[in-house]
């Protein structure tokens, strides 16, 4: 057991530091980003490219970096940091995921090369209106028509779906189960129209009016298992960037704490204050040790032990970024609920990723059903 | 003890519920109950309806336009007005500067003043904090400068709620630098189209425009705008803080959008969700709790003064108020990311809520209150 990361990865670490520092450092340039569409950084998601960050986790086969999830852990903790609002764990942990479990070697050689080199955004259309984090299709149908396929539905939201080059779609097969399929951005029949969202990234509400679709692998196969585990996936990457968050976020605080002065003296000489930061550092370092022992699960495990190991990681990191971004803000006071200033978005982003996959009464609900059936949790088992 | 309302004030009750909910206009109503912004002309709009029958500030003295009401009758007319998604009347003016008139302005000012305030021809904003000077609001410098019958006021205020929308401000400046902090303080009326008065947003988190930066360059104020006396500023302001924490526990409303959210699960199936169901039931069982600390403290305290357990009221109510915002955000699950529906409105409230808990006394200020003068630690 060992949860040191390796030279290699703390290469990797140093090297997105890098660019993304570079990149937003200072905060206004974040606030630029988002303010404009399509509220990210194409620039920057091409240097991620270039560092080869966008392909960490696919085999060298699939146009990768033969690296594995836990790089792609280190660079989703990067992008926590500076709470850059590129769609790092949807494109590469959930689409990514996606296409490596289901997809023909060439779909996979196609589209995660594709997605590694940065040349196409590949957005994935699953959620929809009323559904929650289910890991089936609800009203979204496919439908045989001679040797192709036809999409009808509406989905929502689509983090970055406006300006999706490729979507993975979700949607009931004509035998039940739910099937995967690729729709192209500019196909006939998507239709598309964006909305700000949140945490000042862009989700979009993309309808499909018989659009042409291509199976994800072979043709009909129910898809349920690859579905819930790739966001079991995505939800331990979300993790990973919460955990970037929430040390930032906590740091901003004790700093603020050392040097806003009021009654004449720091806010940091008020022990009400100091133990309420001693408290959010608690939770911070729960849930970067069950977010990298989650991580490590996700490099090496099965589905269900996958699929255990996120929910216990959902639970502890819905809490912990609602402690200490909610803290974070209580403890800025006034200055904490303004745009301008970085914490607030630390705390609007720990909320998104919250519930992009799933949030902790969630996790808590599946976890509560299943608690009888062993004796005592043991994470090295 | 007795639990049961006197026929009386269940007439009133009634009465009140029959009024809220047919004399303001469904259309601004049902933006308070779906949490859509209300723009400046719904506000005062209600306010006017209010206004116009009496009800908009009944806890003014009755010669300038309240209602002999007890406290209770108070508190019922209040949580009547949340229950029915009626805009409450404008703070500033009527929990804040209305009654601070009423007790300290000059003849001049309460006829000046006072009625435009209740039926909101006059938009008031409230100048108080400065950036050093938020939870230690007595180290504000703002200055007013005494020349001829004029003050010259220089200095930076700012979180000025609604500023954009603000007819005149009412200030705390400094008017004497030399004396302890708290007694070099004094109130002033500014009209904010005055020369020197410049007012500019500041956006929030959830992507609004609420409060502002207003600033003073030089401006000239007539002599008799100030409130009290010179360097009483201090003394007023404890008393405009006293009735602001006075109903700040929005137990209505809050019971309204923990309804709302109960029946949203409950559209969704969520609601069959055990963990869910606990956790709207742990919530409604707090507010009860909250609900009536409310009534024990208006029924047993003295006429006006303020109940020790106010505090209270702003710090669990804050809490409250929020954790049914964030409920709502969960109840909303990924359609809370983003998108134009309920759902994704429901992150920015959240968001938002974040400030009760800071403004008016944060909830730290609170327990320092409540340790301070109630446990006398
Ligand atoms: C949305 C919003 C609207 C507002 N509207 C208005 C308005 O219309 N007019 C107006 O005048 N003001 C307004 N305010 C200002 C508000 O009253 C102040 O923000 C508040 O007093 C806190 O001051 P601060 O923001 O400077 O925080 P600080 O005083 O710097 O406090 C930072 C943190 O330290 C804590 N703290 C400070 N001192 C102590 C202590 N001694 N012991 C323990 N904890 C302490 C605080 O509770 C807070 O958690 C508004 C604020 C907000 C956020």
């Amino acid at each position: 057991m060992d949860f040191e990361y390796t030279d290699d990865q703390d290469s990797l670490r140093e090297a997105a530091r890098a660019l993304l520092t570079k990149a937003y450092g200072d905060y206004g340039k974040r606030r630029a980003v988002t303010q404009a569409d399509p509220g990210y950084s194409t620039e920057t998601w091409s240097r991620l490219a270039e560092l080869g960050g966008l392909g960490l986790p696919f085999s060298e086969e699939d146009g990768g970096a033969g690296a594995g999830w836990i790089e792609a852990a280190v660079v989703a903790q990067e992008l926590g940091r500076v709470v850059a609002p590129e769609p790092y764990v949807v494109s590469v942990g959930l689409a990514g995921r996606l296409v490596a479990d289901a997809g023909t070697a060439e779909q996979r050689a196609e589209v995660l090369g594709a997605i590694a080199s940065g040349e196409r955004l590949v957005a994935v259309a699953h959620d929809e209106p009323g559904r929650r984090w289910s890991p089936t299709a609800g009203d979204t149908k496919a439908t045989q028509d001679g040797e192709g396929w036809t999409i009808e539905g509406v989905k929502e939201p689509v983090v970055q779906g406006g300006v999706a080059d490729l979507f993975v779609v979700s949607a009931v097969l004509p035998e039940g189960g739910t099937g995967l399929f690729l729709v192209e951005g500019d196909a006939s029949g998507v239709e598309r129209e964006s909305f700000p969202a949140a945490d000042g990234g862009r989700v979009a509400r993309v309808t499909f009016t018989a659009a042409t679709a291509v199976p994800l692998g072979s043709a009909g196969e129910n898809r349920t298992a690859t579905i819930a585990t790739a966001l079991d996936t995505a939800r331990i990457l979300a993790a990973n960037e919460a955990v970037g968050i929430m040390e930032v976020a906590l740091r901003m605080t004790t700093e603020y704490l050392k040097s806003r002065k009021q009654f004449g003296v720091t806010l940091n000489t008020f022990q009400a204050l100091t133990f309420r930061a001693a408290d959010m550092y608690v939770s911070l370092e729960l849930a970067t040790s069950i977010t990298q022992w989650a991580t490590m699960v996700l490099e090496d495990g099965d589905a269900a032990a996958i699929s255990a190991a996120a929910r216990r990681v959902a639970l502890q990191v819905s809490r912990a970024g609602r402690h200490i971004g909610q803290e974070a803000i209580q403890l800025h006071g006034g200055i904490g609920m303004t745009a301008e200033y970085a914490v607030g978005a630390y705390t609007t982003r720990l909320t998104t990723l919250d519930h992009l996959f799933g949030d902790g009464t969630y996790a808590l609900g599946a976890l509560a059903d299943g608690v009888g059936g062993y004796d005592a949790v043991d994470p090295l088992s | 003890m007795q639990l049961q309302l006197s026929d009386e004030d269940r007439e009133f009750r009634a009465t009140m519920r029959e009024f809220f909910t047919t004399k303001v206009p469904q259309e601004i109503r049902d933006k308070v109950a779906e949490g859509r912004e209300l723009s400046k002309e719904d506000i005062v709009a209600s306010q006017k309806a209010l206004n116009d029958a009496g009800y908009a500030v009944p806890h003014w003295p009755v010669q300038y336009g309240g209602q002999d009401w007890t406290q209770l009758q108070r508190h019922i007319w209040n949580e009547e007005m949340q229950a029915a998604s009626v805009p409450p009347p404008l703070a500033f003016n009527t929990s804040m500067i209305g009654p601070v008139l009423a007790q300290f302005g000059s003849d001049e000012l309460k006829e000046r003043f006072l009625a435009p305030t209740a039926s909101l021809d006059i938009w008031w904003s409230q100048g108080f904090s400065e950036p050093d000077a938020g939870s230690d609001l007595a180290s504000l410098r703002t200055r007013a400068v005494k020349d001829g019958d004029d003050w010259v006021v220089n200095g930076q205020k700012t979180w000025t709620t609604l500023g954009q929308y603000g007819d005149w401000i009412f200030t705390l400046v400094r008017t004497d630098p030399d004396v302890k902090k708290q007694a070099g303080i004094s109130m002033l009326l500014i009209d904010m189209t005055l020369p020197g008065v410049e007012v500019r947003p500041i956006e929030l988190i959830d992507g609004g425009h609420e409060v502002n930066e207003v600033w003073f360059t030089d401006v000239r104020v007539p002599g008799d705008m100030l409130v009290g006396e010179v360097n009483q500023g201090w003394t007023i302001a404890k008393f405009l803080l006293g009735n602001e924490r006075v109903g700040v526990a929005p137990v209505g409303s809050t019971k309204r959008n923990l309804a709302r959210a109960k029946r949203l699960a409950q559209e969704s199936g969520l609601l069959s969700d055990p963990l869910y169901a606990a956790r709207v039931a742990e919530l409604e069982n707090e507010l009860l709790a909250l609900e009536l600390t409310a009534l024990r403290v208006v029924a047993n305290s003295a006429e006006g003064a303020p109940h020790p357990a106010s505090s209270v009221l702003k710090l669990k109510g804050t809490v409250l108020q929020q954790a049914v915002s964030e409920l709502l955000v969960d109840v909303a699950g990924p359609q809370s990311v983003g998108g134009d529906g309920w759902g994704a409105r429901s992150t920015p409230t959240y968001l938002n809520l974040r400030k009760a808990s800071i403004y008016g006394g944060s909830n730290e200020v609170q327990r320092q209150i409540i340790a301070k003068t109630i446990l006398g630690l």
